[in-house]
C-alpha cells in the first residue's frame, strides 16, 4: 500500500497541477506533495525491515495474460525510490524560483515524471517495468519541448527516438521471456531463465543490454547525450541526468543480471571495456569543454560508464559501489546543473572563457559549489569517494589493466572539475561577473540539502550500503 | 442483427428527411439513429446462434466488435457538426450513405455465408465510393472517387471469382464447408487454393495491405477528411474481422501454408507503410501510409490465430478507431481554419503553433499520435503488444523484430505533427464546436483510459 501511495500521490498531484493557473498555489501544492512523499518514504523505510507486507501492492492488471500490477520495495528499490523522492523534492524547490513561464504545468510534469520513476523502481512485473520505463520519458520530452530553446525540439526528439528504439528491444526480450514461461513476474522469471535455449539467452542479453546502455548511456550509444543535456532546459536536464539515467543502471542490476547471467559471464568483459572507454573518453572531452552544461554532461556520461562497468564485474563491491554512486551522482549532477543555471542567470553566460572571479561577489555560492564539486571529484569524506572507490576496486579486481585505465578517470575528473571551478570562481573578474549578487535564501534552500547529503552520505556511507547490501547479498548471481 | 435492420430503415428515412427537415437538425437525428442502433445491438446479448437460414452469426464477442463499428460511426458523425452547412452540401445523403456503409460493415463482421460477405462488402464499398467523391468541386476528390471505384471494383471481382472457386471446391457457400475439402481429392484442392488466394487478395486490397496498397494514399488524400476518417476506421475493422472469420472457419486447416505468405505480406506492409510515411509532408498521406502499417499489425492476429487473437484484434480496432478519429478530427478542425487557395491546408505545417492556438486540441493530437506509435499509457501500446504477442506464440521472431524496428521508425513521422504544435505562430486561437470538442475529448480520454486499464474492454472477450 505504501508503495502504491508513493506512486499515486505524485500522479494525482501532477494531473491537478497541469490544470492550475495560479503560480503560488501550484508551488505550495508541489511543496506539500514533496513533503508528504518524503514522510511516506520515511515511514516505508522504518517498516522495511520487519513489515514488508505493507510495501507491496499486487492486483491483476491483464488477467488473460497473467500480467499483474505488482509494486514492491526491496533494498535496491528502496534506495532508488528514496533517491527519486528526495531529489524530486529538491528539483521542485529549485524550479519554482526560476524564471520559467507557466510554472504550474512544469511542476505538474515533474511530478508525473516522479510517479513514473517510482513505478520503474518498484515494479515487480516485467511489463509494468517496461510500461513505466517508457512512460518516464514522455513528461521529460514535453518539458524539454515547451521550455527549451530554439533547437531543443529537434534535439529532444533525437533523444526520444534513440531511447525508445532501445527500449523496444527490451520489449522484444520481454515478450520472448513471457512466451517461454507464461509469466511476467520478475521473481518467477529469474527461476525459469536458466532453462532457456542458448539462442534465446543470447537474444535476451543483447536486447536488454541495448535498451539499458542507450538509456545510461554507455559508449558508443552516447551521441544523444551531450546535446540533450546541454540544450534542454535545466529542469529537463536535472531529471535526465539525476534520475532517468539511473533507470539504465537500475535495469542492468534488476533485469539484465538475473535474466541473462550467462550472457553477462560471456560478454561482460567486452562491455566493461566499452564502459571504461566511455569513462576515459568522456573525461577527456570534458576537459576540453568551454560550455559549462556540456562539461557537466560529459562528466555525467563518464560517471555512468564506470557504474555500468562496476555492475558487470558481478562482484559485491562493484554492485554496492554502483548503487551508492547512483545516489551520489544523482545529487551531485542535480547540484552542478543547478549551479550552472544560477551562474547563467546571474551572468548571462555559460562559457568558461567569459566567466571568472565570481568568488569576489558570491562567496556563499563558491562554498556551496566547492562542496558539490568535491563530491563530484570523489574527495574522501564526500559521497563521490565511497562509490568511486568501491567501483574502481571492483573493476581492478576484475582485471588489473582495465582497473588502472579506469583509475585515470579520477585524475581527469579532478582536472576538468577544478578547471570548471577555477575558470568560473577564481581569476580576474570581468564586466559580467563583477556586479553579481550572491545567492540568497531561495537558492540556499536547494543547495544546503544537497550539501548535507553530500557530506552525510560521505561520512556515513553505511546509511545506504546497509539497505542495498540486503539486496546485493540475496541476488545470487554474483561471483564468489 | 438488429442494428442491420435499424440502419437499413433509418438510412432510407434519412434520405426522405433531407427533403423536409432543416440541415441543422439532421445531425442530431443521425446521431439518434446511430445510438438506437448501438443499443439495439445488445438485444441479442446472450442469445448466440445462427440467423436467417445460417446467413449470419450472432454471439457476444461479435456484438462487441459490431459495437466498435457503430461507435466509430457515432464518433465520426460527432465530428461532422457544423461541417455541412454550405448550400452545395447534402448532409442527408451523406448520413444515409454512412448508415448504409455501417450496415455493410456489420454484415461483414458476422457473415456465415460467403454470399453475405460479398453483399456486405458491396454495400460498404459502394457507399464509400460515393462519399469519397462527395466534394464535387474538388478535382482530387473526383480522382480519389474514380480511383477507389475502379480499383475497388476490380478487387471485388477477384473476391467474387475466389468465392466461385471456393464454391466449386466445396459445393457450399457456408464458411464452415472449407474443412470438408481436407479429405477431398487433390483436383478439388486446386480450386480451393485458387479460391483461398483470390479471396485473400480481394480482402487484403480493401484493408490496404502491401502490395495491394497503391490506391490508399491518393484516396485518403482526395476524399473529404471526415470521410477519410470514416473509411480508415470502419473499413479496416470490417475487413480485418471478415478475414479473421475466414481464417478461422474456412481456411484454418491450411494454416501452415498460407501463413507463410501472409507473414510476408505483413512484413511488406510494415516496411512500405512506415518507410514511405517518413517522406510525406501531407498529413492525410502520412495517415494513409500509417494505416498501411497498422493493417500489417492487425494481420499479425491472423498469424497468431489462438484463443486470445479475437480479443486482441477487437482491442486493436477499438484503440485504432479512437486514435485515428481523434487525429483526423483535430486535423479537420485545424485545416478548415487555415485555407490555402480556398482549400483546407493539408500540409503538416498546419499544426504549427497549435499548442498556443488551442492547447486542448494539441493535447488530443499528442495522445492520438502517441497511441498510434504505441507508447505506453495509451491504448496503442497494448494493442501493439497484444498482436506482437500473438505472432510470437507461433514463433515468428523475425516479424516481431521487423514490427518493433518499424515502430521505432514510425516515431519519426508521428512526432512531426507533435513537434509542429510546439512551434510559434501568428495565427489566432481556434474555436471548436462543442459537439466536435466533446467527441475529441471522449477519444482522447478513452485512449488514455484503455492505456491504463486495458482490461476494461479486453476483459469482455
Amino acid at each position: 500500500m505504501l508503495t502504491l501511495s508513493l506512486f499515486l500521490i505524485p500522479l494525482i498531484a501532477g494531473l491537478v497541477l497541469l490544470n492550475i493557473k495560479n503560480k503560488s498555489l501550484a508551488s505550495s501544492i508541489s511543496l506539500v506533495v514533496s513533503f508528504i512523499q518524503i514522510a511516506v518514504f520515511v515511514y516505508a523505510f522504518s517498516v522495511f525491515k520487519d513489515n514488508s507486507a505493507l510495501l507491496t501492492f499486487d492486483k491483476p492488471w491483464l488477467s488473460d495474460f497473467a500480467i499483474r500490477f505488482h509494486l514492491g520495495l526491496d533494498g535496491l528499490s528502496l534506495v532508488m525510490v528514496g533517491l527519486t523522492v528526495v531529489l524530486v523534492a529538491i528539483i521542485l524547490l529549485a524550479i519554482k524560483n526560476l524564471n520559467y513561464e507557466n510554472i504550474p504545468r512544469l511542476l505538474g510534469l515533474i511530478l508525473l515524471t516522479e510517479a513514473a520513476l517510482v513505478g520503474v523502481f518498484s515494479a515487480k512485473d516485467i511489463f509494468l517495468f517496461y510500461f513505466f520505463f517508457e512512460l518516464a520519458l514522455v513528461p521529460v520530452y514535453l518539458i524539454a519541448n515547451f521550455w527549451g530553446g530554439e533547437n531543443s525540439s529537434k534535439i529532444t526528439f533525437k533523444m526520444f527516438v534513440y531511447t525508445v528504439f532501445g527500449s523496444l528491444f527490451m520489449l522484444i526480450s520481454f515478450v520472448l521471456l513471457y512466451m517461454r514461461g507464461q509469466s511476467a513476474d520478475i521473481e518467477s522469471i529469474k527461476v525459469t531463465v536458466s532453462l532457456l535455449p542458448n539462442l534465446i539467452k543470447q537474444i535476451l542479453f543483447w536486447g536488454l543490454l541495448l535498451a539499458f546502455s542507450i538509456k545510461m548511456p554507455i559508449f558508443p550509444f552516447h551521441t544523444w547525450l551531450p546535446d540533450a543535456y546541454s540544450k534542454s532546459p535545466t529542469p529537463a536536464t536535472m531529471l535526465l541526468s539525476g534520475l532517468l539515467s539511473k533507470m539504465g543502471v537500475y535495469g542492468l542490476i534488476r533485469i539484465l543480471l538475473p535474466f541473462a547471467p550467462s550472457g553477462v559471464q560471456m560478454y561482460g568483459e567486452i562491455i566493461i571495456i566499452l564502459a571504461v572507454v566511455g569513462l576515459v573518453y568522456g573525461s577527456i572531452i570534458a576537459i576540453k569543454q568551454n560550455e559549462i552544461k556540456r562539461l557537466i554532461a560529459y562528466s555525467s556520461f563518464a560517471h555512468m560508464g564506470l557504474m555500468a562497468g562496476a555492475v558487470l564485474t558481478l562482484s559485491v563491491t562493484g554492485l554496492q559501489g554502483a548503487i551508492f554512486q547512483m545516489v551520489a551522482h544523482g545529487f551531485n549532477a542535480v547540484g552542478l546543473f543547478y549551479i550552472a543555471k544560477i551562474i547563467f542567470d546571474k551572468t548571462g553566460s555559460r562559457s568558461l572563457t567569459t566567466l571568472g572571479g565570481m568568488t569576489q561577489s558570491a562567496p556563499v555560492l563558491t562554498v556551496m559549489f566547492m562542496v558539490v564539486l568535491l563530491g563530484s571529484v570523489a574527495l574522501p569524506l564526500t559521497n563521490g569517494f565511497v562509490g568511486e572507490f568501491l567501483m574502481l576496486k571492483a573493476v581492478f579486481d576484475f582485471n588489473h589493466v582495465i582497473g588502472i585505465v579506469a583509475g585515470l578517470s579520477v585524475v581527469f575528473g579532478a582536472v576538468y572539475m577544478l578547471r570548471f571551478f577555477q575558470k568560473t570562481m577564481y581569476g580576474p573578474s570581468n564586466d559580467s561577473t563583477i556586479n553579481i549578487t550572491d545567492i540568497g535564501a531561495k537558492e540556499m534552500m536547494v543547495l544546503v540539502p544537497i550539501v548535507i547529503v553530500v557530506l552525510l552520505t560521505g561520512v556515513f556511507p553505511n546509511l545506504i550500503l546497509d539497505i542495498s547490501g540486503s539486496f546485493v547479498n540475496s541476488l545470487g548471481v554474483l561471483n564468489k | 442483427m438488429y442494428p442491420i435492420i435499424v440502419f437499413s430503415v433509418s438510412g432510407l428515412l434519412m434520405l426522405y428527411l433531407g427533403l423536409s427537415v432543416s440541415k441543422k437538425s439532421l445531425l442530431p437525428i443521425n446521431l439518434g439513429f446511430l445510438i438506437i442502433g448501438l443499443l439495439s445491438n445488445f438485444i441479442d446479448w446472450n442469445a448466440p446462434g445462427l440467423y436467417f437460414n445460417n446467413m449470419l452469426e450472432v454471439s457476444n464477442t461479435l456484438i462487441l466488435v459490431q459495437s466498435v463499428v457503430i461507435l466509430a460511426a457515432i464518433l465520426v458523425a460527432g465530428l461532422s457538426s457544423k461541417l455541412f452547412e454550405d448550400a452545395i452540401d447534402h448532409p442527408a445523403e451523406y448520413y444515409a450513405l454512412m448508415q448504409f456503409a455501417v450496415v455493410g460493415a456489420l454484415i461483414m463482421v458476422s457473415f456465415q455465408n460467403l454470399i453475405m460477405l460479398f453483399v456486405g462488402l458491396e454495400i460498404l464499398s459502394v457507399a464509400l465510393y460515393v462519399l469519397a467523391g462527395s466534394d464535387k468541386r474538388n478535382l482530387r476528390g473526383n480522382e480519389a472517387s474514380i480511383k477507389y471505384f475502379l480499383m475497388g471494383a476490380f478487387a471485388t471481382g477477384i473476391l467474387l471469382f475466389g468465392i466461385a472457386m471456393f464454391y466449386g471446391a466445396t459445393g457450399s457457400f457456408d464458411i464452415n464447408s472449407g474443412s470438408s475439402v481436407a479429405n477431398n481429392l487433390p483436383e478439388g484442392k486446386i480450386f480451393f487454393w485458387i479460391g483461398l488466394i483470390f479471396i485473400f487478395i480481394g480482402l487484403l486490397f480493401k484493408i490496404s495491405a502491401a502490395p495491394f496498397h497503391f490506391w490508399t494514399a491518393d484516396v485518403y488524400q482526395g476524399s473529404p477528411t471526415i470521410f477519410t476518417a470514416f473509411m480508415a476506421t470502419i473499413v479496416k475493422t470490417a475487413v480485418i474481422f471478415a478475414l479473421y472469420r475466414l481464417a478461422v472457419y474456412s481456411f484454418s486447416f491450411e494454416y501452415d501454408n498460407w501463413s507463410k505468405f501472409l507473414v510476408i505480406i505483413i512484413g511488406l506492409s510494415m516496411l512500405i507503410g512506415n518507410l514511405t510515411a517518413v517522406y510525406q509532408s501531407n498529413f492525410k498521406r502520412i495517415l494513409a501510409y500509417s494505416s498501411i502499417s497498422q493493417a500489417g499489425f492487425m494481420l499479425l492476429s491472423l498469424i497468431g490465430l489462438g484463443e486470445q487473437s479475437f480479443g486482441n484484434l477487437g482491442f486493436y480496432t477499438l484503440s485504432y478507431a479512437f486514435a485515428t478519429i481523434s487525429a483526423f478530427g483535430v486535423f479537420l478542425i485545424v485545416s478548415n481554419d487555415q485555407l490555402v487557395d480556398g482549400r483546407p491546408n493539408e500540409n503538416i505545417n498546419v499544426f504549427n503553433g497549435l499548442f498556443k492556438r488551442n492547447p486542448d486540441l494539441a493535447v488530443i493530437l499528442l495522445i492520438s499520435m502517441l497511441s498510434l506509435s504505441g507508447i505506453p499509457l495509451t491504448s496503442g501500446f497494448w494493442s501493439k503488444f497484444f498482436v506482437l504477442n500473438d505472432a510470437a506464440t507461433k514463433g515468428y521472431l523475425w516479424i516481431l523484430i521487423v514490427g518493433i524496428v518499424m515502430s521505432a521508425v514510425s516515431l519519426y513521422y508521428y512526432f512531426k505533427p507533435i513537434r509542429a504544435t510546439f512551434g510559434s505562430t501568428e495565427s489566432e486561437s481556434i474555436t471548436v464546436s462543442s459537439l466536435a470538442k466533446a467527441t475529441l475529448y471522449v477519444c482522447g480520454a478513452m485512449t488514455v483510459l484503455l492505456g491504463v486499464a486495458p482490461n476494461l474492454f479486453r476483459g469482455l472477450f
